[in-house]
């Protein structure tokens, strides 16, 4: 009854690379005056707003980004709802202007950053990464950002400090109770936060990153599950014990602190050895460290992977 | 007043049209592209929750036949009851053939090892007998208690769907929540009904009678 699937349209053809190309172009020439205004305003940036000329990666993948509809409409954003349609429904329920984020913690330069300090702090640069949630989907996502190496340089971290951990934006009065214990906070070892894979993210398809894609500023981490991918920063604090996350106290069996993408070690109620990658009908073998394995592994060298998921 | 056969007859052909419509919204919303950006996991998670659903219904036709008096209510029971089967089967066959794209091994694996399929595979394998046994001959063959003995697996059959359900879900449990609590108070009903006959018994007030108020009902034509 359903033998119409597999021809569906692909997401190539939603948004060719041409078309989305060509689109960035025409878009970077007549909204960077805008931009360029809005900015030293501090005004509101509105997801959508170009982000202006963005610096090719030699970390992005040739793979084609999955629709920008399915990525902004399929979205695991718990405080704006667990529905995965919920979180671009309520936007409203997130303001991203105005904004700070503070780095604090075990570094010699504790500093509160505006939004637009950070948007200048290192070149905006296109990383086309793949992601991989745990629930066992994926996406290739056309981030904009910058690395977080180069935030964490300018707040000196101290030689105590071993991990980075992530606090996202929580307000009660607007945002889901209960479900998950809030604010959400992820965390990092600092050379998994050094490493030059691990992104700022402040926009997607060379645009302002919309609310329900953790705007204005969020984590973005390929070769862990998504859950990692903190999002709506408000403060980064860098500690010597390794920070307990919002997901490993919901689940302490279930969510362990790398959550590395790894096909070989099962999420106990479901298989991680396929994906399925929105947008196309068969599923795909899921690949070692989300196929970031040359970049990463060296990180985990002699540790056992099951033990440490 | 109860309806005549040939009301029953329209009652029964509306019924069917409308257990039909969630199939038919899926299956334009398939058609539309509307199903969201992960479209087979909204049609499995759909067809799933329609199982339930219609589980939960056929359970509703005795209370409320025997609160409201509408005892002809018992002859819809059957389709309903299909319903949920047919939805089943429609679920199942999303994961086998979308979703796991018949890839026998991993789906052997997946009843194996993941409770939670295990779980609802289960309660579909129970729910096959009853639908095989739906047709009045094998009433007949079977003889009324005994058949009935035998349907009484829907109660298990709700409930592990139910707990499909909960094992499924990654955090946010408020649905199967709304759907156990239901479950619970469907069969919660049940027993305490069966706690009354017992007192009722005890009292030495037994005598032998139908269930209903001496109305004997018919539960096919």
């Amino acid at each position: 009854m359903l033998i119409r699937r597999p021809t569906d349209i692909l997401p190539s053809e939603i948004t060719t690379s041409e078309l989305y190309h060509d689109r960035r172009r025409f878009l970077t020439a007549s909204a960077a005056l805008a931009v360029g205004a809005a900015l030293p305003a501090g005004l509101a940036r509105a997801a959508g707003q170009s982000l202006g000329p963005l610096a090719r990666s030699p970390y992005s993948i040739g793979e084609t980004p999955t629709s920008y509809k399915a990525v902004t409409t399929y979205n695991n954003f718990y405080e704006l709802g667990t529905d995965k349609a919920d979180p671009a429904e309520n936007t409203h329920r997130l303001k991203p202007a105005p904004w700070t984020l503070r780095v604090e913690g075990l570094v010699n330069k504790p500093r509160t950053f505006g939004i637009d300090e950070l948007l200048k702090l290192a070149p905006l640069e296109e990383r086309i990464y793949r992601m991989r949630c745990v629930e066992g989907w994926s996406m290739v996502i056309p981030w904009v950002g910058f690395p977080l190496a180069s935030l964490l340089k300018l707040v000196e971290p101290q030689g105590s400090a071993k991990y980075v951990e992530f606090v996202s934006h929580y307000d009660k009065s607007t945002m889901t109770r209960g479900v998950l214990d809030w604010p959400y906070n992820e965390g990092l070892r600092i050379d998994e936060a050094r490493h030059p894979l691990t992104l700022l993210a402040v926009g997607l398809y060379g645009e302002v990153l919309p609310v329900q894609n953790g705007a204005p500023i969020r984590l973005v981490v390929p070769w862990k599950y998504g859950f990692k991918g903190a999002k709506s920063l408000v403060t980064l604090r860098l500690t010597e014990k390794q920070p307990i996350t919002a997901w490993m106290k919901a689940g302490p069996s279930e969510y362990g602190f790398y959550s590395n993408v790894n096909p070989e070690v099962d999420h106990p109620r479901w298989s991680q050895a396929t994906e399925r990658r929105i947008g196309e009908f068969s599923k795909r073998k899921t690949l070692m460290f989300n196929g970031y394995a040359d970049q990463v592994a060296s990180m985990y060298t002699g540790m056992d992977l099951r033990r440490f998921f | 007043m109860p309806p005549t056969n040939s009301q029953l007859g329209t009652i029964k052909a509306a019924l069917f049209a409308l257990c039909l419509l969630p199939a038919f919204l899926l299956w334009r919303g398939l058609e539309m592209d509307t199903l969201g950006a992960n479209p087979i996991e909204a049609l499995t998670r759909a067809t799933g929750e329609w199982t339930l659903r219609f589980l939960l219904i056929t359970l509703t036709v005795t209370p409320l036949r025997k609160y409201s008096g509408w005892h002809w209510l018992v002859r819809l029971r059957r389709m309903l009851g299909l319903f949920a089967f047919a939805y089943g089967v429609t679920h199942l066959l999303t994961y086998v053939w979308l979703d796991q794209f018949f890839d026998w091994h991993a789906i052997a694996k997946d009843i194996l090892k993941r409770p939670f399929i295990t779980v609802g595979f289960a309660a579909l394998v129970l729910m096959t007998p009853l639908a095989a046994t739906s047709f009045n001959a094998a009433i007949r063959k079977l003889g009324g208690r005994r058949w009935q003995a035998l349907h009484r697996a829907i109660y298990p059959i709700a409930v592990l769907g139910c707990v499909h359900f909960w094992w499924l879900v990654k955090k946010d449990i408020t649905e199967p929540l709304i759907y156990a609590l239901i479950t619970a108070a469907l069969l919660g009903l049940r027993a305490w009904w069966r706690e009354q006959e017992r007192r009722k018994q005890l009292a030495g007030g037994y005598l032998p009678q139908p269930r209903f108020e001496s109305k004997v009902i018919k539960i096919f034509e």
